[in-house]
């Protein structure tokens, strides 16, 4: 199934969305169906400054733990409390309600470094 | 003559789980005021009120919630659920990397000796002699098997060796006045545990990639290792089952650095009197003493991973080290000053020295070697049998343990934690699945060299049935275990809201 192109990608299969000129992050479709079922997110608190291609987090699936790496630079101004009670919001909805952070980017043109969803498509299938 | 009352079906019967099956209640749950499994004899010392003794702040509002149960149904419960359990001694169990061979009987013997079982790790060396003795020898036999030149028997464990290699590492550096060597290389490969005992030891792990052969990517270690770089930590043979063919080259990279190389010898188990880590430029290793010694896993431990290190080394290992004295007797010795200290109380996993020590003198030298040969005869065995039914993807010929994909059941809708679940229906120990973690959808098959070749020749029987339902009937796989006491577990909810408790409901 094709990625949604209203986003870009990371190589490492996060997500990126511009907002209102913030930027929400989260975790692909071929993500969350690589892992398996989500158990634990651990997500930095609000104010965090997370830097691109670097770790913020941790996801936790009964495969394997991974790290999430930020698809950009900036101070998280929001993380999505609900995944706390329940990380399953990533496997049901990997696009929309199991976003993971919103950051205010200090440079928006990162942006423009990562893929589309063509080009990202193309190299998860290739995996 | 019959007697009235309800007469209850047995538990299970209608899904073919069989009379013992069902669930097994609580032992809480058994629990009857007024029954006791002891009959103890009439105390002799007075009475004293716990208020009178305990200050009311710490004592507790009642008594703990002890189940309260006779001998019998005391007995008949842990039977019970023993009878539940997978084990060597019931099934074949293809664990792997955790290499599940047998542990002989005549281990469990040496060990129980009342002279080994009775001795109190205090008592003074005069009157341990035979114990002393017991650990002198495994030392110098573990340095030769690992072409290292001396060894400390103190860590508990695998991964507690880890850590004490590392520091024995950090301590040899610091020696030479090089305190700014924080880094410590992982192949991508590598066991979970290596990157955490770094961070354990207040260094960070630089993972290395692999090849497509699946050993150590050299230009990306040359392009890591620095002056930075305290070592590597590297697994041969590897997490792949693979023998690291480069491995004399990857020492001089890291030696030209100023770094060591550690070996994770988690898989000694394959080349026992084949080739010895000290000759093929290891500074450090540690041994697992469950998976090569055949020391038990059982419930977490006790475990041993002692340690073997090269010269230089030597100074920093724990204190104190068994010696033996030029008048032929054996003692602690104390006086080590360069020593990182005891990692451990008392003197090590002792029981499980024993254990170790006595497979290896029934074994001797040939027989540890044959033992290697027949774990890597069974492996390759195994693989050369399955790689058309399932992706093999690196190259034959393996070590002990091999890696098969499931990506062509996966395909089909079947994971491999699918055909693993399957396996339970077989009445087999599911492999290790999802490791390592650069091969999708992984099982990692080890037979050891403790199994028949009837027993291998049906694995290979089930694992191509498996492969064959996959085909005919993916969706039926999903429910596996169709036939064991448990279907399949609900991992998230097992996780996220276990239900734990030490009371009746």
């Amino acid at each position: 199934m094709a990625s949604p192109s209203d986003r870009r990608y990371s190589k490492s299969h996060e997500w990126a969305k511009k907002d209102n000129g913030q930027v929400t992050v989260g975790i692909s479709q071929f993500a969350v169906d690589e892992l398996t079922d989500i158990t634990y997110v651990e997500l930095p608190a609000v104010g965090a400054a997370v830097r691109a291609g670097k770790a913020f987090g941790e996801i936790e699936s009964v495969k394997a733990t991974s790290e999430l790496f930020s698809p950009i630079s900036g101070k998280i101004v929001a993380v999505n409390e609900q995944l706390a009670d329940d990380p399953g919001l990533i496997n049901n909805d990997p696009w929309e309600a199991g976003w993971l952070i919103r950051v205010q980017p200090s440079n928006a043109t990162e942006l423009d470094a990562l893929l589309d969803s063509q080009a990202y498509d193309a190299q998860a299938g290739s995996h | 003559m019959p007697t009235t009352g309800t007469v209850t079906t047995p538990t299970g019967t209608a899904d073919g789980v069989g009379l013992r099956g069902g669930t097994e209640p609580l032992i809480f749950e058994k629990s009857s005021p007024g029954n006791c499994a002891v009959s103890l004899p009439d105390s002799d010392v007075p009475a004293v009120e716990p208020a009178s003794a305990i200050p009311a702040d710490l004592l507790a509002d009642a008594p703990p919630p002890l189940p309260e149960i006779g001998e019998l149904q005391l007995v008949r419960h842990f039977t019970r659920l023993s009878h539940r359990l997978f084990s060597v001694d019931t099934q074949f169990y293809p664990l792997g990397s955790c290499t599940m061979k047998y542990n002989p009987r005549i281990n469990e013997h040496a060990a129980a000796l009342p002279g080994f079982a009775g001795l109190h790790p205090l008592a003074p060396d005069a009157m341990s002699q035979g114990a002393l003795r017991l650990l002198f020898e495994l030392r110098t036999w573990l340095a030769e098997v690992a072409g290292l030149d001396e060894v400390s028997l103190q860590p508990c464990a695998g991964a507690h060796g880890e850590m004490t290699g590392l520091m024995v590492i950090i301590a040899c550096h610091r020696s030479r006045g090089q305190n700014g060597r924080t880094k410590v290389l992982t192949p991508d490969s590598s066991h979970g545990t290596n990157p955490a005992s770094c961070t354990l030891c207040g260094r960070h792990a630089v993972p290395v990639k692999s090849n497509a052969r699946g050993r150590v990517d050299l230009d990306d270690l040359r392009a890591k290792v620095d002056d930075e770089t305290a070592a590597m930590m590297i697994t041969n043979p590897s997490t792949l089952g693979l023998f690291e063919d480069q491995i004399a080259a990857i020492a001089e990279i890291l030696h030209d650095a100023g770094a060591m190389l550690y070996l994770d010898g988690a898989n000694m188990n394959a080349i026992m009197g084949l080739t010895r880590p000290g000759d093929f430029g290891v500074d450090v290793m540690h041994f697992n003493t469950h998976k090569t010694f055949s020391t038990p896993h059982g419930g977490g431990g006790p475990g041993a991973g002692p340690i073997a290190v090269r010269k230089h080394l030597a100074p920093f290992l724990p204190a104190p080290q068994v010696v033996k004295k030029a008048d032929g007797t054996f003692a602690w010795d104390f006086d080590r000053p360069q020593s990182i200290g005891r990692v451990r109380s008392f003197n090590g996993q002792f029981g499980v020295l024993v254990r170790a020590w006595t497979y290896i003198r029934a074994l001797g030298n040939s027989g540890l070697r044959q033992a290697s040969e027949t774990a890597v005869l069974a492996a390759n065995y195994l693989a050369a049998r399955l790689k058309d039914a399932y992706d093999l993807p690196y190259a034959l010929p393996c070590m002990h343990e091999f890696v098969l994909s499931a990506v062509r059941q996966k395909a089909r809708g079947v994971t491999g934690m699918d055909v693993a679940k399957r396996l339970i229906d077989y009445d087999i120990h599911p492999p290790t699945t999802y490791f390592p973690m650069i091969v999708p959808e992984a099982l990692m098959i080890e037979p050891t060299e403790t199994e028949s070749l009837a027993v291998l020749d049906r694995f290979v029987e089930v694992m191509l049935r498996i492969a064959a339902e996959a085909e005919s009937d993916p969706d039926a796989l999903h429910a596996a275990p169709t036939r064991g006491y448990i279907r399949r577990a609900d991992v998230v909810a097992g996780d996220r809201k276990p239900n734990l408790r030490w009371e009746a409901e």
